[in-house]
């Protein structure tokens, strides 16, 4: 318990996770609120008020990652070390900290997202009524919870914030989808790829009404399976990161 | 207590720290003496089970420093006073550290008095002078109450009132019963403070001994000698047991006899002697010669050619 205590003071204790918290929730609730403003009365459905989810969580990756990357850019990961010599102890306690607090500001995220929607356009059918509905919003704080995770076993790979963001960023927003842009092959790796799976947990499955890409993609899993397969994905990455912290030169 | 045995540091071909031995014992400063690049720093590292030893161990009171359970109550460090994040406040650094080890919030108030830095707690770190940052190490240092405490150059570029608050408190440590572990590069700036000094070269042991001792051996004092009967006197000398003869100028240096014993030996060959000098060199130009050449200083002491795997051991005995 005081690992967490200790993860909390350090993030709590310089400002820029509280400005990383506030970009991604201002980035998800304007963009929600926009579209919801926009969008035809049919089009607007529950899923649709979660539009913002997967940008604002870069933010929040981003948040993640420099939890990690600032303690190797200022050496106090020596002095966390030298407090706690059992690295993978202080490793997971930030995790933990870390992902709670994601998957918190992403509730608040779609819960307010969703509550804006309802209170900008009061005729739409926004009840959240069916078990996907719920999934498409509550859901949101799941995937932002995983992929802080994710951030944080990248950053204590790469150590540097310039290169793990980067990575973490190009991979999520580009490489994905470019991959499925290659000839004959590309759709069969994409139907693998993690964050496909976290974008199908988040808006797979709802109305069949929504089309467009995601639906084009036939996937081995159903939304939770997705989920499963995406927190798979997550954890193999955090292992590593678990044993290389471990065995390298602090 | 700390005993390194046989710790030996590479990074990829380059040898950092070679197979090095040696013990701090409590009560006592014990100066880490080397030039810069010498593997001081990769040793305290060790030390603190920060970067793992190809080879070889190193023990604190018998006990890897990776199963110590909660280590800043036995052993405190100060490695280097910029290992602080620059926006996070001097009391916050330190409250995580306390929490870590499960010290009382009250502890991390009780060391910021001791360290004068209670008024600028609420500073950030990052704006702090390199001297009100290690006080802040030496804080964190003394979070825990440790009986052993590691100090890696903590008077650099500091200013003379600085300098003199870290010896007098290292002289404190030690006078009460602690073991006190500090690195320099300057060995007058250890001749005043060390009890006991380990001084290494290249990653290798020279010497554990005595302070006093050990600058008494470094300061090496050499005799000059001129006489209108040089070569005799070169012979005589060169048959005295521990006298080494060399030229210079139109005279002769003699190292490993007092200048007593030159004059004795002159006197007994009835020889002339025009000049009989002590020449005290100086204590940092000795030293700079004995760590950088160290297998020339062996070499030279025992009379014959040393391999480079000879020459640690043998500054051990």
């Amino acid at each position: 318990m005081n690992l967490l205590a200790v993860e909390r003071i350090k993030l709590f204790s310089t400002r820029s996770p509280w400005w990383s918290m506030l970009a991604a929730l201002v980035l998800m609730l304007g963009m929600s609120t926009l579209f919801a403003a926009v969008l035809e009365p049919g089009a607007l459905e529950v899923a649709a008020t979660q539009v913002g989810y997967d940008l604002a969580l870069m933010v929040v990756m981003v948040m993640a990652t420099l939890a990690v990357t600032t303690e190797y850019r200022f050496n106090t990961i020596k002095v966390s070390f030298q407090a706690t010599p059992r690295r993978s102890a202080v490793l997971l306690a930030k995790t933990v900290v870390v992902a709670v607090l994601a998957g918190l500001l992403g509730e608040i995220a779609a819960f307010g997202s969703w509550g804006l929607a309802r209170l900008v356009r009061p005729e739409a059918d926004l009840r959240i009524d069916t078990a996907a509905e719920w999934r498409q919003v509550a859901g949101v704080g799941l995937v932002w919870a995983l992929g802080a995770v994710l951030a944080v076993a990248v950053g204590a790979l790469l150590r540097q914030t310039a290169g793990a963001v980067t990575l973490l960023l190009v991979y999520a927003l580009l490489v994905e989808s470019l991959v499925g842009l290659i000839p004959k092959v590309g759709q069969n790796i994409r139907r693998w790829l993690p964050f496909t799976h976290a974008n199908h947990f988040v808006r797979g499955g709802g109305q069949p009404a929504e089309g467009g890409q995601e639906n084009a993609l036939s996937l081995p899993f159903g939304p939770w399976g997705s989920l499963a397969y995406f927190a798979g994905v997550v954890l193999v990455i955090l292992v590593l990161a678990l044993v290389t912290v471990n065995r390298r030169d602090a | 207590m700390i005993e390194a045995v046989g710790l030996t540091k590479r990074y990829g071909r380059t040898v950092a720290v070679n197979e090095l031995s040696f013990t701090v014992r409590p009560g006592r400063v014990t100066g880490f003496l080397g030039p810069n690049g010498a593997g001081k720093s990769t040793t305290m590292r060790m030390i603190l089970g920060l970067d793992r030893p190809t080879a070889g161990d190193v023990l604190i009171d018998g006990r890897h420093y990776r199963d110590l359970h909660r280590p800043l109550r036995h052993i405190g460090a100060l490695l280097d006073a910029k290992w602080v994040h620059p926006n996070r406040s001097a009391r916050a650094h330190l409250r995580w550290l306390a929490r870590s080890n499960g010290l009382p919030r009250g502890r991390v108030e009780e060391v910021l008095e001791l360290v004068g830095l209670a008024s600028v707690a609420d500073r950030n770190a990052g704006a702090f002078s390199l001297g009100m940052a290690q006080r802040l190490g030496i804080a964190a240092a003394l979070l825990g109450d440790p009986q052993i405490l590691l100090f890696d150059e903590p008077v650099n570029g500091l200013d003379p009132e600085g300098i003199h608050w870290i010896r007098q408190l290292m002289r404190r440590l030690a006078a009460e019963g602690r073991t006190v572990f500090v690195s320099s590069h300057l060995l007058s700036e250890m001749a005043q403070t060390a009890d006991e000094l380990v001084v290494i070269g290249k990653g290798r042991l020279i010497a554990q001994s005595g302070a006093a001792e050990f600058v008494e051996r470094a300061s090496g004092a050499a005799v000059r000698v001129r006489s209108p009967q040089l070569e005799r006197l070169r012979t005589a000398l060169a048959s005295t047991a521990g006298a080494r003869v060399r030229d210079e100028d139109d005279a002769l240096v003699v190292t490993g006899l007092t200048s007593d014993q030159v004059g004795e030996v002159a006197a007994a060959q009835g020889v002339v002697l025009h000049e009989l000098s002590p020449q005290r060199g100086s204590l940092e130009e000795a030293f700079i010669r004995m760590t950088s050449g160290a297998v020339e200083y062996h070499a030279e002491e025992t009379g014959e050619h040393l391999h480079l795997g000879d020459a640690g051991a043998e500054g051990q005995r």
